[in-house]
């Protein structure tokens, strides 16, 4: 298993590599220049030559590649053309708040989602299958910004239970320290604020996590109504075992390998950011971060932001990978 | 067993509906009493407050963040409305126009030639950094701005002061470049000497891009100055979250007595109109920038909210390529004038919050010639001109459509096709030609199009920054994406740009406007007035055209 690891990791190397060739090709195809986006359309064509210059665009693009990659193997991941802060420095809030509200939209989506997926496939054909399928279909064909917006409608203008838009109270912002911002408040030691942050959490999370819930949910019960059909399901019903018992203990262990393939890939997704949700609640995220950038022609941040997205994409597969054996022995690497 | 996976499934609503009741309190304000939610921990507020103890916190929602907080190296209006708190210039723009008032001057006096303009200081003004703002500090953040040699320039690492060299002609060593020398007379004297004069000096003393930053920030931040603003504005800077919130707290030394009113300003970016009004309704903000046109009539009725506007400053239009064929044909240029539809333009797309341009300067600068006739909407009169030129039967254009909404152009695909139909009816069949922003602004500067849609928003208050960076024959291939070049016009341009006589300049500007009328460079559209809402707590509040004004008399109530 740890060679199995070691190996997956040394892959890495080669696929980053290759996705920086990707990204720096791509982005240096997109036709329009930084300095152009960055004066708008009062730009001078002197102040975009100096401008240009300043930014080093002027160099051959072999020239630039080869400095943006001997930057990054020093652990430098260049500087933002358009802000001049440092990536790796500017980058990790937007990381944490992506990383917060996928894990609270997850946590969401694998609950609801399992636990119905199971219910349905146990009760198949009763009402509540019915309806929790209906409800998955609705799921996962619902456009994640009008759910926002109905969410922001209802929650916030209407019944002011949970704030419409950001991360925290903005009227008296916390100092923060991990940029997790339920881990900071719990290290201020200040409840309220642990509150705050979790009811800011409530209707982005719900939003994102809607399509990943539908999907499990339905990828549960079919998995599990495949496995509810099995000889030894059969025999352990037989041995007088309580339904609880046989559907949690003995059904859901088998059946639910590739329901962690599709959390596994879903996770992936939402940690690439969520562009649509973080716009709506205004949550600023990684998706957000390299959208942006995309617009501003701030090609080192798409460049590394585009990186950081591909390399936390691998290593959520790998962590999945290595799952499967911890929930079913029998896999071997 | 049942019981125990019922329990399951309800946990989750249960922790919702728990979250939803605690503290419910502090966010049920949609009637417009803003308890601040400060009530939650005080206990680190020692600084005294206004009335009664309680912190006065202002939160202002926009859909952007800001680019940079040095006011001289951007001309982001998301940034300048930041810097505005934080840094003043020696000149500022009266509240509601750009009529120039003293600020870090109290006084200032201009030579009878126009080469030289003397400010006189405010004297025992103090930087947030506590260090003494005097001539010295006025000197050494104009040499930076022009001198790219400067030890506080940081051109290594990036910064160029665009908005300068547009300004004042150019940067050190330039022909071009207006200042010639700037002499500190003594602590609170300072004398800039002009190559040649400059129409609008006094206006740029009071843009917002050329504020005074502390001289020992340069030195102590370095090129980090973009983050770290230090000047002498009445709230100082705190904290900046990329994409989230930028926190101002009130300065306590500020030079006006009892200013400013509130504790803390708190800008937050809001990327969603939608989610932004929400906010708003909520109470979880209190002023909000950039409101639909079309949300205004709802949010002007609706209870504890206010509607306000901006005066207009600026145009949006239909440029023509005049040295392409047809048209570079006068008539040409003129039937298109004629055949669209400014008025349903402007109800169509702004909701009655704009009015018909028939001029490309704002109707409230200096010089607007009202005079000029406006080119009604005569489709058959445009027929008349389109077959005076040759084209009886009709012809085919390009029509280039910006692919950003810009506040002259909220809806510039809606616009794209209103031109498009209402040429249609005179005969006309127009292509539309999608780009991306960024190309489509080098395309349109290289001359590539026929037909464009562009807008242009004032900064300085003065219509040399409209009619010269558009339509001055020297401006081709920059700003000048009309090839429009007109000797006369030129020549009047010129004239009331190195004039230091206000009313002459008014008078050259209006001649110019009335040739430029007859040329038809472009189909000035509409001014666009950019609406915006607050709760009806916010008192005070005055929306400055140029999109930066000062909330130090903001008040909550």
């Amino acid at each position: 298993m740890f060679a199995y690891t070691m190996r997956r990791l040394l892959m890495l190397i080669p696929v980053l590599i290759g996705m920086t060739l990707i990204t720096f090709s791509i982005v240096h195809l997109i036709p329009g220049n930084p300095a152009q986006v960055i004066l708008g359309e009062t730009a001078t064509a002197e102040a975009m030559q100096n401008l240009e210059e300043s930014m080093g665009l002027n160099e051959p693009y072999a020239v630039q590649y080869f400095i943006y990659v001997q930057d990054l193997l020093q652990g430098d991941l260049g500087t933002s053309l358009r802000s001049k802060a440092e990536i790796a420095k500017e980058i990790w809030p937007y990381i944490a708040a992506t990383f917060e509200l996928t894990f609270f939209a997850m946590l969401f989506a694998i609950f609801i989602g399992v636990n119905a997926g199971i219910i349905s496939a146990w009760k198949q054909n009763s009402w509540f299958d019915f309806l929790a399928m209906l409800f998955a279909l609705i799921g996962v064909s619902m456009p994640v910004f009008w759910l926002a917006l109905m969410e922001q409608w209802i929650f916030a203008q209407e019944l002011s239970w949970f704030p419409a838009t950001g991360r925290q109270d903005n009227r008296d912002p916390m100092e923060p320290i991990t940029y997790f911002f339920v881990i900071d408040s719990i290290l201020h030691m200040d409840f309220t604020r642990v509150i705050t942050t979790l009811k800011h959490l409530v209707l982005p999370s719900i939003a994102l996590g809607t399509i990943p819930m539908a999907i499990i949910a339905r990828m549960t019960r079919s998995s599990m109504l495949e496995v509810m059909k099995s000889d030894y399901i059969r025999t352990v019903k037989a041995k007088g075992s309580g339904q609880f018992l046989v559907i949690y203990k003995h059904a859901l262990k088998n059946a639910f390998i590739p329901v962690l393939t599709v959390i596994g890939l879903q996770t992936g997704v939402l940690l690439g950011g969520a562009i649509l949700t973080e716009t709506i609640f205004s949550w600023p995220g990684i998706g957000s971060y390299v959208y942006q950038a995309i617009n501003y022609r701030d090609y080192p941040v798409i460049q590394s932001g585009i990186l950081v997205v591909a390399f936390i994409f691998v290593i959520i597969n790998l962590v999945v990978d290595l799952m499967y054996k911890f929930i079913d022995p029998r896999i071997s690497y | 067993m049942k019981m125990k996976l019922s329990f399951l499934a309800t946990l989750l609503i249960a922790i919702m509906l728990v979250l939803a009741a605690c503290g419910d309190d502090d966010n049920s304000s949609n009637d417009g009493t803003n308890d601040n939610g400060s009530d939650n921990n005080d206990n680190e507020q020692d600084n005294a407050s206004n009335d009664g103890g309680e912190e006065q916190v202002l939160i202002f929602a926009r859909g952007g963040d800001s680019e940079s907080l040095d006011p001289g190296s951007t001309t982001d209006g998301e940034s300048s409305r930041i810097t505005r708190q934080v840094l003043e210039s020696l000149l500022e723009f009266d509240k509601e126009s750009f009529e120039v008032k003293p600020a870090l001057a109290n006084d200032w006096k201009v030579s009878d030639d126009g080469l030289s303009y003397t400010f006189y200081l405010e004297e025992g003004v103090t930087f947030h950094d506590g260090s003494e703002f005097n001539a010295d500090a006025v000197k050494t953040n104009f040499e930076r701005w022009s001198d790219p040699d400067h030890e506080y320039s940081f051109s290594d690492d990036g910064y160029v002061y665009s908005m300068y060299g547009t300004m004042f002609g150019g940067f050190k060593g330039d022909d071009s470049h207006v200042i010639d020398e700037i002499k500190v007379v003594n602590d609170y004297e300072i004398e800039f000497v002009l190559k040649r004069p400059l129409g609008f000096f006094l206006q740029n003393m009071a843009m917002t891009y050329f504020a005074i930053t502390s001289p020992q920030a340069l030195e102590e931040y370095g090129a980090q100055i973009n983050e770290n603003p230090v000047g002498t504005g009445p709230f100082k800077f705190v904290s900046w979250s990329k994409d989230d919130a930028i926190v101002l707290e009130k300065f306590e030394d500020y030079r006006i007595d009892g200013l400013p009113k509130l504790d803390k300003v708190v800008f937050e970016v809001i990327p969603d109109n939608a989610s932004r009004l929400i906010s708003l309704r909520s109470g979880e903000i209190d002023i909000m920038d950039g409101l639909n046109p079309d949300d205004a009539a709802g949010v002007d009725e609706e209870e504890g909210l206010e509607l306000y506007t901006r005066a207009e400053n600026n145009f949006g239009y239909v440029g023509f390529n005049t040295q392409k064929a047809p048209l570079d044909q006068v008539e040409v240029r003129q039937a298109i004038n004629h055949a669209i539809d400014r008025q349903a333009i402007a109800d169509a797309l702004y909701a009655g919050y704009a009015v018909p341009a028939k001029n490309p300067l704002p109707p409230s600068y200096a010089g607007y010639n009202d005079d000029v006739p406006e080119f009604e909407y005569d489709v058959e009169k445009a027929k008349d001109l389109l077959a005076e030129a040759g084209y009886e039967d009709g012809l085919e254009i390009e029509l280039w459509t910006m692919p950003v909404a810009r506040p002259y152009m909220p809806d510039p695909e809606t616009v794209a096709t209103i031109v498009q139909a209402n040429l249609a009816d005179a005969g006309i069949e127009v292509n539309i030609v999608r780009e991306e922003w960024a190309p489509y602004l080098e395309k349109t500067l290289t001359g590539e199009q026929q037909m464009f849609m562009l807008g242009w928003s004032g900064t300085n208050g003065d219509p040399d920054y409209f009619l010269s960076s558009l339509l001055h024959g020297n401006n081709v291939g920059s700003s000048n994406r009309t090839f429009y070049e007109n000797e006369e016009v030129d020549k009047l341009l010129d004239a009331a740009k190195v004039s230091v006589d206000q009313e002459e300049r008014a008078d050259l500007y209006s001649q110019a406007q009335a040739l430029i009328a007859e040329d038809a460079p472009m189909v000035t559209l509409v001014h666009s007035t950019p609406v915006l809402a607050t709760t009806s707590a916010v008192k005070n509040y005055v929306p400055h055209p140029s999109t930066s004004e000062s909330l130090a008399e903001v008040e909550l109530e």
